[in-house]
């Protein structure tokens, strides 16, 4: 099971395999955000309209989700750095508290999501509500993915083994947090 | 069969038949899932063409093996042969059947950098193939809005008549670009970080550097029509209206988004076929490909210039015409690099000892074909050319100029090239000639007359051109008729091709590891390679191209072998 190619313990660029990866990964994930925030921007300024409908959402909910996200890219940060210093034990435990902020981040949105479809905006009643349910759930899946991730590199972080992946995971969280960066000013401030 | 004796059990060879065929994460083994899968695929494909060309040689008549053509089942015939032969045929077939086998031989490692993710890939890919396939029984039959599923008539069943097979065309193709991703990723990494000992970045053989260069088109490109085709299912499904001008969407945005994809996406093709094809010149000229660093800086310029270029499939699209200028004039520009490799391809052949082998029939028809399709790409990328030619047969006979060269042609150099590596067997040279002029006379045959056609006026995609009294031209009928016959000659020859496979692969004549005495590290493994593919996992010494060097006994010069020119000083 875990015998491993000689490929994939040659280094010849000096980065670890793996940290390449989540890289070209992370490379193919910002154009897609891209392509879609673009798309976003570009009909935004087309519909002066929409800021009518932006006016709706709470910036108060998505700031407190923002500050959320930060602060589990912080343990994420520190989970590496103990996983630096060998000790998978607490490197394990700094990521299921991540694991917890992207799980408040989540209930957050779930609540923000109810309130508003309650009020009325769907899916369909705007583009711009379009927009805004596609883009956060689109992130949203991503958080979840990088949670289930994070579980996964806790447990074998937990017995001191493949402890180079929590650096990849965080690697991943935090790109999933820059995403939301760009998401909450073009969704929520812009008014 | 296999008894499931735990996992005590350590790691055997005769893992029993599903772990070694269909559940390995040996990389060959994988290449040939993908060039299998595609061959498959191409049949269907091949069927579907076959299908509407006797509709639009003989309209009305009922076509043998199918029956009448309803208009409805010509639109999805239509869309599912440009799906299926651009992103079930070439991709597979090129990018990850090729990339698949050759990386690892090539860059002489015993596998991928991550073999489950590579097995994962393909399970995604098959997956994909299946949601296709199954669409043509759905009810309304598969997607008929063409290929290129622009809205409105995309995003509404009420137009394209094929509500699920529009959906089922959304989540194959979705799936399809998943499933290349995580097979990207696996080539980049690889080949950036196992390279064997001794190899630097331009002893990396050109068929590597072009999977690579493509791989990261790929990722660079697709995620902006996975944007799309996000908004495109919601727009199918929930009722949203990203392409709807009545919401305040904009169905020309989904035309940004395609071809910021799809214009990269034939260099993603492209590139690996050029590849394939300089290993096979450089072969059997038994000469040093001339400008290896020339090939791989046009294929990064190449690259570059392909994001800037998309526009000049929008020119009639209500654009601003300004735009329409400066995207005819990139599209000019990336003609120079492509230019450029036909000449050093060219150059590279000039005084070679050339031998005629089936895969240098395919690799100098490839040039020669590649030539026509790309001449006549400069009348389409003038914005004022394109304008009165855009949407007819000339459109079509140049996209097929070109990517018949690069899905078919190349990848049949590439198979009768290594299929003595991939089966450790020889196909025959006789049945192989045989095939190659039977297609490639065919092929001018079809598309010559499409020329001719489509200059006059004629329209793609017409199901029967009698019902629109300005675009029915009977005096064109016959060019029509010879290209349907080409067809139907090009796709008589098709089984010589595969009968010469099937009978080699059990009858062949055994091939050394090195029957085309080639340099690169492929050639130094075991026909057909085993697990872990070297004995010994070779190091490099020098270039892959060293052919004839002077002052050595043979013609050729291995990667693997220690030691200097002689006479060369250091």
């Amino acid at each position: 099971m875990t015998s491993r190619p000689i490929a994939t313990t040659r280094s010849v660029m000096g980065v670890p395999t793996g940290r390449l990866a989540v890289w070209w990964v992370l490379a193919s994930e910002i154009v897609l955000f891209g392509g879609l925030l673009g798309s976003y921007v570009m009909l935004r300024l087309r519909h002066d309209a929409w800021a009518d409908q932006s006016a709706n959402t709470s910036t108060w909910a998505g700031g407190f989700n923002t500050l959320v996200l930060l602060t589990s890219s912080l343990l994420a940060v520190l989970a590496h750095q103990a996983a630096e210093r060998g000790d998978g034990q607490k490197a394990a435990r700094l990521l299921r508290y991540t694991i917890l902020g992207g799980g408040v981040f989540l209930m957050v949105k779930a609540l923000e999501w109810t309130h508003e479809i309650q009020a009325g905006f769907t899916i369909t009643s705007n583009l711009f509500w379009s927009f805004y349910y596609m883009v956060a759930g689109l992130h949203a899946a991503h958080v979840v993915a990088g949670m289930v991730m994070m579980f996964i590199v806790s447990l074998t972080a937990a017995r001191n083994e493949e402890l180079h992946r929590v650096e990849n995971v965080g690697i991943y969280w935090h790109f999933v947090d820059v995403v939301w960066i760009f998401l909450f000013p073009l969704l929520y401030i812009a008014k | 069969m296999s008894n499931h004796a735990g996992h005590a059990e350590p790691a055997h060879n005769d893992e029993g038949f599903i772990k070694t065929y269909l559940w390995s994460t040996d990389h060959k083994v994988i290449a040939m899932q993908y060039l299998f899968t595609g061959m498959l695929m191409a049949i269907i494909g091949g069927f579907t063409v076959y299908v509407f060309r006797m509709q639009v040689a003989f309209p009305g008549e009922a076509v043998p093996l199918f029956g009448r053509v309803s208009a409805g089942q010509y639109n999805s015939l239509v869309t599912m042969h440009g799906t299926i032969m651009i992103f079930w045929v070439a991709m597979p077939v090129l990018l990850a059947a090729f990339g698949n086998f050759l990386i690892p031989l090539m860059l002489g490692c015993d596998d991928m950098v991550f073999p489950k993710v590579n097995r994962l890939s393909y399970q995604i890919f098959l997956l994909s193939a299946v949601v296709l396939v199954a669409s043509f029984a759905v009810q309304g039959g598969a997607f008929g809005g063409a290929w290129t599923a622009y809205p409105p008539l995309s995003a509404s069943g009420e137009y394209n008549l094929t509500p699920y097979g529009a959906t089922l065309w959304v989540v194959a193709v979705a799936l399809e670009f998943v499933a290349f991703l995580l097979g990207g990723v696996n080539f980049v990494t690889t080949a950036m970080n196992s390279r064997a000992p001794g190899m630097r970045m331009f002893d990396v053989p050109i068929i590597v550097w072009m999977i690579v260069i493509a791989s990261i088109l790929f990722m660079a490109s697709v995620g902006p029509l996975i944007a799309g085709a996000v908004m495109l299912l919601f727009d199918q499904l929930l009722g949203t209206g990203f392409y709807d001008p009545a919401t305040g969407g904009d169905p020309i945005l989904w035309q940004h988004l395609f071809w910021f994809f799809g214009h990269p996406e034939v260099y993603v093709v492209m590139l690996p076929a050029v590849g394939i094809v300089a290993e096979v010149i450089a072969v059997f000229s038994r000469k040093k490909l001339f400008g290896y660093r020339t090939i791989v800086y046009t294929a990064l310029a190449t690259g570059v210039i392909s994001f800037f270029v998309w526009a000049h499939h929008q020119f009639i699209a209500g654009i601003d015409p300004r735009m329409a200028s400066l995207f005819s004039v990139t599209t000019l520009i990336i003609s120079v690099p492509i230019a450029e490799m036909i000449f050093v391809y060219i150059a590279t052949l000039y005084g070679g000892s050339i031998t005629l082998a089936t895969p240098m029939l395919w690799a100098l028809a490839f040039v020669a074909e590649f030539l026509i399709g790309g001449v006549t790409g400069i009348f389409l990328g003038a914005a004022g050319a394109d304008i009165y030619l855009h949407d007819t047969f000339f459109v079509l006979a140049h996209f097929h100029y070109t990517f018949f060269p690069i899905a078919i042609i190349s990848a049949f150099a590439g198979i009768t090239f290594w299929f003595p590596k991939m089966f450790g067997r020889m196909m025959d040279e006789r049945l192989g000639k045989i095939h190659f002029w039977g297609t490639i006379i065919a092929f001018n045959v079809i598309f010559i007359p499409l020329f001719i056609t489509g200059v006059a006026g004629d329209h793609r995609r017409i199901f029967d051109y009698s019902g629109f009294p300005d675009l029915a031209t009977p005096e064109l009928q016959y060019l029509r008729i010879i290209a349907t016959v080409g067809l139907l000659v090009l796709l008589a020859f098709q089984p010589v091709f595969f009968f010469n496979f099937v009978r080699s692969l059990v009858r062949g004549a055994i091939a050394s590891p090195n029957p085309w005495r080639s340099n690169t590290l492929e050639w130094a493994a075991p026909s057909p390679p085993p697990h872990g593919n070297f004995a010994e996992l070779p190091e490099v010494y020098r270039g892959p191209y060293e052919y004839s060097t002077e002052g050595r006994e043979e013609d050729f010069w291995p990667q693997h072998i220690p030691g200097s020119a002689p006479g060369a000083g250091q």
